[in-house]
């Protein structure tokens, strides 16, 4: 085998599983939210990408309205729109009914999978190892995590408490350093959307702060000059 | 059916429709610089927001118990570049510890 492609299976499949057993967390949340588990396996299957079903659980476990829990959901998966755009001239699917399958599969991980790949073929190779090892793992850990968390205690149950902050923590942690760009400005953003989170919550039904918080993108300015490169 | 299944399915069917949406739209749409500069910085607002309402809010109070002992030990295990599942792992046992001091 050649040695690229031999590096983008390992980094397709490393990456899968790593990012997949992160479904136990979800499964967990999941529960510890009150959804039951058929509610957390179609979340993994159907909507399939993490941020969002994250966001969902939280609003509802915080006893937020279904509009709320749908609106923070659909705010952050615009992302996978503008992900799809860039990926179209890369993967090339063909056909409607692929093209319905491969959008499936647009996340963060499967984009950088895909645009890290040394060449076209690749990408596409990277795209769909990564994504089946992902989509298997994850939705077998959803599971796992939302039977395992129902049969908790008391004090198992104060651990997943804390787990669930730390999850989003730890989503939003690489946008505040090297990873993205523009750092700065992310964590002027983040500041603010916690900001106004907090500030709303004594006075606004569960989950509307949350969604309320995406005024907090104004403090990122106009848009720079695309810089020819 | 419940409003939680609802939201679900709703959810579940709108966030594919926004990936199909990027595979299908002409790019010139997406590539607008204020579109691409709202969707590159809406999760740093939501998630941030996610976390100090999960961490520091119990319906409409701002409470301050073992989540936020979480949150620290996250903090500081994402500074030291711990993989996610360390993160996850020494937060729960922050939270499960404060649990068991404090009754």
């Amino acid at each position: 085998m050649q040695p690229d492609r031999a590096e983008t299976l390992r980094d397709a499949v490393g990456l899968g599983l790593a990012v997949g057993l992160y479904g136990v967390a979800f499964g967990a949340a999941a529960d510890a939210a009150g959804l039951d588990v058929w509610q957390a396996v179609v979340l993994s299957a159907v909507m399939f990408t993490g941020a969002s079903q994250f966001a969902l659980v939280g609003v509802v476990g915080a006893g937020g309205s279904p509009l709320a829990a749908v609106g923070s959901a659909l705010l952050l998966g615009t992302r996978n729109t503008v992900y799809g755009v860039r990926l179209v001239p890369l993967l090339r699917p063909r056909g409607p009914l692929r093209r319905a399958g491969t959008a499936h599969w647009v996340i963060d991980e499967t984009t950088a999978l895909s645009l890290a790949a040394p060449d076209r073929a690749l990408a596409g190779l990277a795209f769909l190892v990564g994504g089946a090892t992902l989509y298997l793992t994850w939705n077998a850990t959803t599971v796992v995590g939302a039977l395992g968390a129902a049969a908790l205690g008391g004090t198992a149950r104060a651990a997943l408490d804390a787990i669930v902050p730390a999850a989003f923590l730890a989503l939003l942690w690489p946008r505040l350093g090297g990873a993205f760009p523009e750092p700065a400005v992310q964590r002027r953003v983040a500041l603010g959307g916690a900001v106004v989170a907090l500030a709303l919550t004594p006075f606004v039904p569960p989950g509307v702060q949350v969604v309320a918080a995406v005024v907090a993108v104004a403090l990122a300015g106009r848009p720079r000059r695309a810089v020819a490169s | 059916m419940s409003g939680t299944w609802t939201a679900v399915l709703v959810a579940s069917v709108g966030c594919y429709l926004l990936k199909l949406a990027g595979m299908s739209v002409p790019a010139s749409w997406v590539e607008q610089p204020w579109v691409a500069r709202v969707v590159d910085f809406v999760p740093a607002a939501l998630l941030a927001a996610l976390v100090v309402v999960q961490g520091l809010t119990s319906g409409a109070e701002i409470v301050v118990d073992g989540r936020l002992a979480g949150l620290a030990v996250a903090a500081l295990a994402l500074a030291l570049r711990a993989p996610f599942i360390v993160v996850l792992l020494v937060a729960g046992a922050a939270g499960a510890s404060v649990h068991l001091l404090t009754g």
